[in-house]
């Protein structure tokens, strides 16, 4: 199931770590790369491919926030609304973007592209609020540049 | 030169991130030094210079360095720890982007003193475009075999590889970073065995902060001795003071330890925004104790200094909260992302920290009482000191502080009176 450049890595990473049992984490990353979520199908696979127990990948993945385990939209919002984000105003900006993507928290949008969670600190506090959108990172937002975001994506 | 203008970790060099930039600036100057001098030499320099650790808990780096063993019987490993979660803390993330070389230099020089064989830099996940600069940096070192085998032809390799997190707090504590490393869901584990006995896979390993190791190279340059005369000499050297909250200029700025804490507010980021007063301010990191307005006077920013006023300079990361800030719901935030983030290993923080959460969720509801004041107390010290590792402490010591500072806010809310936010002048005072 992962694609052949990926299995390449797989190789050249065995060689960084004494066991595969290490390998957990960067495969579940490449699974979540290529698929955008990590399935309990994958689980397995990978499991065989390092030669682990299912448990065990499964426990890990679930122990980690940042593995999807279920699909997410095309774009991934990610809204930092701990606290040097809360202090300025993050709370609104995640209301505004439910509102004009017209989607709950942690659910798809209707057309598959965007999906909007709440999450803990980014690491941006000097340039609250943020959010992240797939891998990017977006900083000192307000309503009108959030929406100039959105209107961007494709 | 003002001391206020040395810059250690950032200095105002553009494309610095490039490595014939960071050569032409006396980039791995400090790895071709060490090459001249013992491994021992090198921890002395680095215990001469006082350096303390810039993670959070400010262990002094040299005698760290010297528990490792020295006999090379088992591989020996050096964890760079930029799992940088701590809420108000962004300061790793700077170097990864402008000065990526010379944290390599840092890694190079402890592997070096330590006769480490690998160093695992463990990344946050979110932070995927500083993993890719870090990268590529790594690689053009690996090019110039600054890294790898027979490093600059001596008798020495070591390699570098970075490992990305996926999202957990805890994963910032050392033996649960180890954990992650390793596979495994990241639980702290119990101490002793410390890391230098037994850390990855079992072997001799050493954690720094990715700011600690950024630190080394010009102390090799310069000396233990330049690095110790800088700021306190008690927690000497530059930090990476990250302010963020209600300021006019929040950010990153390198300056030595003992810059006043208020110079840091109302001098180099630009005073309280929209002119407003200060209320309080989380000093180090959201997982300190907090200040208020008026405890401010004198405070320095070093280990010594805001211990005697109270509080802990952690990370450095300082958060500002204006006059109008609602504490209980601050608070609120923060003790939810410690029960979001414990990682279940040990009840009193597991569940104290979602029993905390459900008392101040009702006095944000209103159905707060007065005796849940007490409750909240009783919980938090309960947590405290209680789990295998600091995150109950962590989760614990803001409700404390803000519970004794800020008790009157509970009670108001308790009594359902409104809470008058801008400081008024009590009637019965007289003006003379």
């Amino acid at each position: 199931m992962l694609t052949e450049e990926n299995l390449k890595k797989v190789e050249t990473l065995k060689g960084r770590y004494p066991n595969t049992k290490s390998l957990t984490l960067p495969a579940l990353w490449m699974a979540q790369e290529q698929f955008g979520w990590v399935s309990e199908a994958f689980m397995k696979y990978i499991s065989v491919l390092l030669n682990i127990p299912y448990n065990h990948v499964y426990g890990v993945a679930s122990f980690y926030t940042m593995y999807n385990k279920k699909p997410v939209g095309k774009f991934h919002i990610q809204v930092c609304t701990n606290i040097s984000c809360q202090l300025l105003g993050s709370e609104k900006l995640v209301a505004h973007l439910c509102k004009k993507l017209d989607v709950s928290k942690g659910e798809i949008s209707k057309d598959g592209n965007f999906t909007i969670s709440e999450v803990e600190c980014l690491g941006s506090c000097g340039t609250a609020p943020a959010m992240q959108i797939n891998n990017d990172y977006f900083e000192n937002l307000t309503l009108e540049k959030i929406d100039d975001i959105i209107s961007k994506l494709k | 030169m003002s001391e206020s203008t040395i810059k250690i970790l950032l200095p105002e060099i553009l494309n610095l991130h490039r490595l014939e930039i960071y050569q032409q600036h006396n980039g791995y100057a400090a790895l071709r030094k060490i090459f001249e001098m013992k491994p021992d030499e090198v921890i002395d320099e680095v215990k001469k210079s006082g350096l303390r650790g810039r993670g959070g808990a400010a262990f002094p780096t040299g005698l760290k360095w010297s528990f490792m063993p020295k006999s090379n019987e088992k591989p020996k490993y050096l964890c760079a720890n930029g799992d940088e979660g701590e809420p108000g803390t962004f300061k790793d993330r700077q170097i990864f982007e402008f000065n990526p070389h010379l944290f390599i230099e840092g890694c190079l020089i402890a592997s070096y003193a330590m006769g480490i064989n690998a160093t695992y830099v463990y990344i946050r996940g979110e932070y995927k475009k500083w993993i890719d600069i870090l990268q590529q940096a790594i690689d053009e070192a690996y090019d110039k075999n600054y890294i790898g085998k027979n490093i600059l032809g001596k008798n020495y390799s070591t390699d570098i590889y970075i490992h990305r997190g996926a999202g957990a707090y805890i994963c910032g504590e050392e033996s649960s970073l180890m954990n992650s490393i390793e596979g495994e869901r990241g639980y702290p584990r119990v101490k002793p065995p410390f890391p230098a006995q037994s850390g990855l896979w079992g072997n001799p390993t050493n954690v720094n902060n990715i700011e600690t190791l950024s630190c080394i190279p010009s102390i090799i340059l310069n000396g233990g001795e330049w690095f110790s005369k800088i700021g306190d000499s008690r927690h000497p050297g530059t930090i990476l003071f990250g302010i963020s909250g209600h300021v006019n200029k929040p950010g990153v700025y390198e300056l030595p330890t003992s810059v006043l804490l208020t110079d840091l507010i109302y001098k180099f980021s630009g005073g309280i925004k929209d002119g407003k007063k200060l209320k309080a301010v989380i000093p180090g990191g959201s997982s300190v104790p907090w200040l208020l307005s008026d405890e401010l006077d004198g405070v320095r920013m070093d280990l010594e200094s805001l211990k005697a006023a109270g509080s802990a300079i952690g990370t450095g990361g300082v958060i500002v909260l204006d006059e109008d800030t609602d504490v209980l719901k601050v608070l609120k935030r923060l003790v939810h992302f410690y029960h979001h983030e414990s990682c279940g290993q040990c009840t009193p923080c597991r569940e104290g920290c979602g029993w905390m959460e459900k008392i101040l969720e009702r006095f944000l509801n209103g159905n707060g009482t007065m005796s849940d004041v007490d409750l909240l107390l009783d919980v938090a010290n309960n947590i405290e000191g209680n789990t295998v590792c600091a995150l109950g402490d962590a989760a614990a010591w803001p409700v404390q502080s803000v519970i004794k500072k800020f008790r009157n806010e509970f009670e108001k809310r308790a009594r359902k009176e409104p809470i008058q936010r801008q400081p008024v002048k009590a009637p019965h005072v007289v003006e003379v």
